[in-house]
């Protein structure tokens, strides 16, 4: 009958599935937005606060390299403004990626899995898994976009603007969701449509940077929706006539989707899948040759990640000391960073710490790989061979341990020579912030080698519990100062401990702790799992 | 060597929370047979593979595998055996080609020669990705990484569920020629045709227990032949002999089971009523296979029944 025969029943069972995943985007992406809004209000108490913001953020003034960051600012003399400036460029960045990984998970995973063939052949219409799929990412935008509203409202900025900002976050992402579908149908696996949405997305984002900085390449802004998003001028006039450009492009991306859709075999993509090789490399006959191989994409993934963040977070390290001079409530914000050196230093050992997370983020999930293997039985071969437990589980880690410090050195060399070469100090500069960088390896090791215990030890609940505490560590670093958290909490994050260079000097105490805790942290969970039955299944 | 045993377990149990997954199985597999493992879907075949792998640790009960400990000496027993999961799962980026010379080399090598045979045998084309494969494809990957391995012992868990009729043929006259090379197969099925034509001897598990184990013509001589006959006279008697089930007589057409070990007295009672006409079909693994699976059915075979280890379940 219709193509959209069942899309209801997919829907919901989309919600069923997702009850938890989304609920956890939902309130980590409400709480990063509530507390945007929050904290410029506690951080520019008076108008006077406001207008130094507003003089380094807007028009002529406007420091080109945290506007290629942050987007240009509009009335960021009024908090609404200044909260719109804070929250849009990041925000749509943040709602697209939860967008392309909920649409790929519920369209090309389904088809990958097979599990969409099974339902398929039930009274189900050939639209009905993207269309149910596009609906409940739909449903958790505008879930998210309520929240969010309301908690702008809450602290107290006016209505409607809340509801602009909020609605202009939720729409890019519902673009973003429509890239996803698109990718969707080009390839037969979920992994490398993820990748080439999450392409688009970061193309679009480097894009409205260089049309937002460079006056004669505006227009590249507007080929953007992220451009767009901050064209919206939430609480600047709310330019309700930009909708058009999200709308139209929404649009006409599903439709293409469905085109697609129509026009490719169920399972298949548009897209032709190449062959491999018919025999396996030398190198490819040992578990580490295993663990490589399997890793290798994800750690060039991350390395790329790295160095982008760490080029753009070193070439603005040198403004920030003009930045501060100019507002001193950054100047106090920085500060309160921690560290004693220059404003610049302080703002490196903070960037340096950022990349420390992103490795950690590298780092766990290249360890939960081991239990991803285990879960879906291709352990089972490879332990049925001569190689032993350890041995197998061993090579996974030094992938993901090895992985970390070139994920660590490609950011922190990248953020130096980028700094360096915009301080004409490339020498120093380089080694100092590798040198910060690096120092970060211990934390990172931590998370990882908590990754290992519960593998061993509980490791049906690994991947959850390992990626919460991840989640709990971040947030305790990044937010415990500002939120003046005790100090026995911020201890306990293992990036708390780390000496902040290049603002503090080294001391290496800490840092053997950390190392010692790691290694202890692995061993045990390494134990144990030599000890347990494989357990596989999810 | 004639009498060795490659694998040796008794009273092995396995536990999964609440489940009792094996309950005190006992296997012998000697060394150089091939030895039939049938059993339903959910008896135990592959949690007591995965016990002999050193996977999963036994709750109670020993194991022995090629003189050695199963869970302590995995590594070592490893390298002479080879290993084909019931459920093959591969990693998708790999390409099959690439799979088969990884799981070769991790066992310590495999001979290219065999390779190219085996590949050619089973019709695969190792260049493509993992993904690409079908359950079939997928498990042809793992059998000719496992043949193409210079071990001992094979362990194959439904090697031919998801291969087609042609293929399943060859994987017939490979393990043939297994066999005459001397390996030892432990050949986890629950086809029958395939155990009858390849094993020498088989164990027939049910809920976590051996039911029967023996050679297939001990097993045989445990169940019951159906014969049908025409006699000259009305026979008498026949429905008061031992061993004789579902009796039909109609005047002089005869219909009836008997034991094998009462065949010779029901066929002298039937020849002294007069034979004209008689069919007598041999009793098939299947009847043997249904009977232990079907629980209402279940009796403990009587007469010299050596072979039984253990009676089955109530």
């Amino acid at each position: 009958m219709s193509g959209f025969t069942g899309t209801g029943q997919l829907f919901r069972l989309a919600l069923r599935r997702d009850r938890i995943v989304a609920s956890a985007w939902i309130l980590g992406l409400f709480l990063y937005a509530y507390s945007q809004a929050a904290s410029i209000i506690s951080l520019y108490p008076t108008q006077a606060d406001l207008d130094r913001l507003a003089r380094t953020a807007e028009g002529v003034g406007a420091n080109p390299a945290v506007v290629a960051l942050q987007g240009p600012a509009y009335d960021a003399g009024t908090y609404g403004g200044a909260t719109a400036w804070q929250v849009v460029t990041p925000g749509t960045l943040l709602i697209g990626l939860m967008s392309i990984l909920l649409v790929t998970r519920h369209t090309r995973q389904e088809e990958e899995t097979g599990r969409a063939e099974l339902v398929s052949s039930g009274v189900v219409g050939r639209y009905a898994w993207l269309a149910a799929g596009l609906l409940y990412v739909l449903a958790v935008n505008v879930v998210l976009a309520a929240l969010s509203a309301l908690g702008y409202v809450s602290v107290g900025l006016p209505a409607a603007g809340s509801v602009t900002l909020a609605v202009v976050c939720g729409l890019t992402g519902l673009v973003f969701a429509g890239v996803a579908a698109i990718c969707a149908q080009l390839t037969e696996y979920s992994r490398p449509a993820n990748g080439m949405a999450l392409a688009v997305l970061g193309a679009a984002f480097l894009l409205r940077a260089i049309g937002d900085t460079a006056a004669e390449l505006s227009w590249l802004s507007w080929l953007s929706p992220i451009g767009w998003a901050e064209r919206f001028q939430p609480f600047a006039g709310d330019r309700w006539g930009v909708l058009v450009l999200p709308v139209a492009a929404l649009l006409v991306l599903v439709v293409a989707a469905a085109v697609l859709l129509v026009r490719r075999d169920f399972g298949a993509g548009v897209l032709p899948t190449g062959l491999g090789p018919a025999t396996a490399p030398s190198w490819l006959g040992s578990p580490l040759g295993l663990a490589w191989r399997l890793q290798r994409g994800t750690l060039a993934g991350w390395t790329v990640g790295a160095a982008v963040a760490g080029v753009s977070f070193g070439v603005i390290a040198q403004d920030m000391a003009q930045f501060a001079k100019e507002d001193p409530e950054t100047a106090k914000m920085l500060a309160s960073l921690g560290g004693a050196g220059s404003i610049t230093d302080i703002y490196l050992a903070a960037i340096l710490s950022w990349i420390g997370m992103l490795a950690a983020g590298y780092a766990v999930q290249a360890t939960l790989r081991l239990r991803a293997e285990e879960a879906e039985q291709r352990a089972e071969p490879v332990l049925a061979t001569s190689v032993s437990r350890t041995g197998w589980a061993g090579s996974h880690l030094l992938v993901a341990a090895g992985g970390a410090a070139v994920v660590l050195a490609t950011g922190g060399a990248l953020a130096g020579l980028a700094h360096g070469l915009r301080a004409g100090d490339v020498g120093g500069q380089l080694a100092r912030v590798l040198g910060g960088a690096l120092v970060q390896l211990p934390a990172v090791w931590v998370m990882a080698a908590i990754g290992v215990a519960l593998f061993g030890l509980a490791p049906r609940l690994a991947v959850g519990a390992t990626w919460a505490i991840l989640a709990v560590v971040l947030s305790i670093t990044v937010f415990g100062e500002p939120l003046r958290l005790g100090q026995r909490v911020l201890d306990l994050s293992p990036f708390a401990h780390l000496p902040r260079l290049p603002a503090a000097d080294f001391v290496a105490t800490p840092l053997v702790w950390l190392l010692a805790a790691a290694g202890l942290l692995a061993a045990a969970g390494l134990a144990a799992f030599r000890r347990r039955d494989l357990a596989t299944g999810a | 060597m004639a009498t060795t045993t490659t694998i040796s377990i008794s009273g092995l149990v396995k536990t999964f929370g609440p489940t009792r997954a094996l309950d005190g199985l006992d296997l012998e597999v000697r060394t150089g047979e091939v030895h039939g493992f049938l059993g339903p879907n959910g008896a135990g075949k592959t949690t007591t593979l995965r016990v002999l792998l050193g996977l999963l640790r036994a709750d109670a009960g020993t194991a022995r595998l090629l003189d050695g400990d199963p869970w302590r000496d995995a590594t070592r027993l490893h390298r002479r055996l080879a290993y084909v999961p019931g459920d093959v799962t591969l990693w998708p980026s790999l390409s099959g080609g690439e799979v088969i010379d990884l799981l070769g080399r991790l066992r310590g090598g495999l001979d290219p020669k065999r390779r190219a045979e085996l590949l050619e045998r089973f019709d695969l084309d190792p260049r493509k990705k993992a993904r690409t494969y079908s359950k079939g494809n997928r498990q042809k990957v793992a059998l000719i990484a496992a043949l193409a391995s210079d071990v001992e012992l094979l362990l194959l868990d439904e090697p031919t569920a998801g291969l087609d009729p042609l293929m399943e043929a060859a994987f017939r006259d490979v393990v043939a020629d297994e066999r005459h090379g001397g390996r030892t197969v432990l050949l986890s099925s629950h086809i029958l045709a395939e155990v009858e034509a390849l094993c020498e001897r088989v164990s027939i598990i049910r809920a976590g227990r051996i039911v029967e184990s023996g050679t297939l013509a001990e097993l045989r001589h445990l169940t019951r032949t159906s014969i049908q006959a025409e006699l000259v006279r009305p026979p008498d008697g026949l429905a008061g002999l031992a061993g004789v089930h579902d009796l039909q007589l109609d005047g002089t057409r005869v219909h009836l089971q008997v034991d094998n070990p009462r065949l010779d007295e029901v066929m002298r009672h039937l020849s002294a009523a007069g034979l004209r006409s008689l069919v007598s079909q041999p009793p098939t693994l299947e009847e043997l296979f249904l009977r232990h699976y079907q629980a209402e059915q279940v009796t403990t075979p009587t007469g010299d029944g050596q072979p039984t280890q253990e009676g089955p379940r109530r």
